[in-house]
């Protein structure tokens, strides 16, 4: 550590984030998109790089990846994953056609190969369902009929990120075909034998760890998630699937306690991970990415659209709420990030970081802007804001 | 009681909705923050919401005293989570159950399936802690606690033929 220099520095990018922070909350968007911006400007090549601080904020990036996935695993209980199967798999299976293929097949157009390609259909894939359910909140949506069929949707596309990152990990790693076929063997047992376990002992575990006391729980709680994240990336099955995986296992009341506890400490340091994102992307790069973001963000938002009006169709409902349905579900954000930043740390493919970037910045802001031009205009919320 | 339809809504929490004396259509969302929010659907679009209220958990249950609910089904979900294993349940008595006109020990849930009639709703009444001699009627609920199982079976029991 540098002394005054790393404080110094250090504060001054916290600053900075609580800054953003404000911004976004008095306007009423996610933060994700400042936070960005922000990398990109006091990253490689930007404004004002780091000099001391950036070792201590990979680290918390790293932190900050795990508790990202770590609650959303918290976020639905077993029954719940079971339940949006049971009801939502074929429309699950729609989103994941329609929203996977942009992406896969712009990286193979671009000649990266196959697997950033892989990685950039993810990308293009996943909703950002903090974003949506801040939207839905907002727009006081949480009664409509459709409401349901949209947070399904999410609920399957965060069970089909368990499978996929393991999958797109082992290839990053790569190797002969056998060794891809034997990691792949690997990862499947691994997330199989969490899922047994969690099941199995997971309200014997979330019991043991439980405890009134804040600290001993929180504490507790952070043991089995490092462990289990460090266990899974030595594994070679990446520490954010182990991460999520962590998070299915805990149960009741723990879980409940859990997610409050966990609250500032993953906002603390997924913002440090969105930052550090940007950080590793070269401003220099970002005109050359963004026409292809652009498109790509266009595409994007028009199959995330057809897959919320076929939900909604399905579900018997009105071409209004097909229409809402459609908008809400635009947003991408902090999963499209994480996947992205997998395969960035990883050197899979420069322009990924770039790519990602403009597609993520320009539809964090313009899906929840959709979503609202097609809410009745004039129409305001009740009670005030919190 | 009205028909209340449970909508789970996954990593937010539950809406309950049902349709009111007038016909209109009125959800609640609860959120697992504790917030609750009220929501009153249009009448010519069964899909469209307007929230109407947002209340905190205390202001919950101070419109809930107010609406005249008793605590008594919040009591017993609290008790329900605190004992593991405890289930709480409401089984309805079909006016064809032929335990219609007879005395709760009659039934002898206690002896056959360890669950417990802590309480009988009637209408807008409720009987707490009835006696074994308290004469049941088809349309009543019964509030019972034992284990689910115990539950499921007297449920069977109750069932007409």
């Amino acid at each position: 550590m540098h002394g005054s220099a790393f404080l110094l520095e250090l504060g001054g990018v916290i600053l900075l984030l609580a800054v953003l922070a404000r911004v976004a909350q008095r306007f009423g968007f996610s933060p994700i998109p400042l936070y960005l911006l922000a990398g990109l400007a006091f990253g490689q090549g930007g404004l004002v790089p780091l000099v001391t601080a950036d070792r201590f904020i990979a680290a918390g990036a790293e932190i900050g990846l795990i508790l990202l996935l770590f609650s959303l695993g918290l976020e639905y209980s077993a029954r719940e994953l079971v339940d949006a199967v049971r009801t939502s798999s074929r429309v699950g299976a729609i989103d994941l056609l329609l929203n996977f293929a942009p992406g896969f097949a712009a990286g193979v157009l671009l000649g990266w190969g196959v697997v950033p390609a892989i990685f950039l259909g993810g990308v293009t894939y996943i909703s950002s369902s903090g974003v949506i359910a801040r939207t839905l909140d907002d727009l006081g949506w949480m009664g409509n009929r459709e409401t349901p069929l949209i947070l399904a949707i999410l609920v399957i596309e965060d069970l089909v990120m368990a499978g996929f990152l393991p999958f797109a990990t082992v290839l990053l790693v790569g190797g002969g075909a056998w060794r891809v076929v034997v990691s792949i063997v690997l990862a499947a047992l691994v997330v199989l034998t969490i899922l047994t376990v969690a099941a199995r002992y997971g309200p014997a575990i979330s019991r043991a760890v439980f405890s009134d006391s804040d600290e001993a729980l929180l504490f507790g709680i952070l043991a089995v998630l490092l462990l289990t994240a460090g266990a899974t990336e030595a594994l070679n099955v990446s520490a954010a699937v182990g991460a999520f995986l962590a998070g299915i296992v805990f149960s009741g009341p723990a879980a409940d306690r859990a997610r409050s506890l966990l609250v500032p400490l993953r906002s603390v340091f997924a913002g440090t991970f969105f930052l550090f994102f940007g950080f590793e992307v070269d401003p220099g790069t970002i005109p050359k990415a963004l026409p292809a973001g652009l498109a790509l963000a266009i595409v994007g938002a028009v199959t995330k659209i057809a897959t919320g009006w076929i939900a909604a169709r399905r579900g018997g409902i009105g071409r209004r709420g097909r229409i809402r349905a459609g908008t809400a579900l635009v947003a991408r954000g902090e999963f499209s990030i994480v996947i992205a930043g997998i395969a960035v740390a990883a050197g899979a493919e420069p322009d990924l970081g770039p790519l990602a970037a403009c597609y993520v910045l320009l539809l964090a802001v313009c899906g929840p802007l959709l979503a609202r031009v097609v809410d009745r205009p004039g129409r305001r919320r009740a009670s005030a804001r919190r | 009681m009205s028909v209340v339809n449970e909508i789970p809504l996954p990593g937010i929490g539950v809406r309950y909705e049902f349709v009111t004396h007038d016909g209109d259509r009125v959800a609640v969302v609860h959120h697992r923050s504790g917030v609750r929010e009220l929501v009153l659907f249009e009448r010519d679009d069964p899909d469209t919401s307007h929230d109407l209220l947002r209340l905190g958990p205390e202001d919950g249950r101070t419109l809930a005293e107010l609406l005249g609910v008793s605590q008594v089904a919040k009591d017993l979900a609290e008790l329900e989570r605190d004992v593991e294993g405890l289930a709480v349940d409401r089984l309805p008595l079909g006016a064809a159950s032929p335990f219609d006109g007879k005395a709760i020990g009659d039934t002898r849930a206690r002896t056959r399936t360890g669950v417990s009639i802590v309480a009988v709703l009637r209408g807008d009444e409720a009987h707490p802690a009835p006696g074994p001699e308290f004469a049941l009627r088809g349309g009543d609920t019964l509030v019972v606690v034992g284990t689910p199982r115990g539950i499921e079976e007297l449920a069977i029991v109750l069932r007409p033929g």
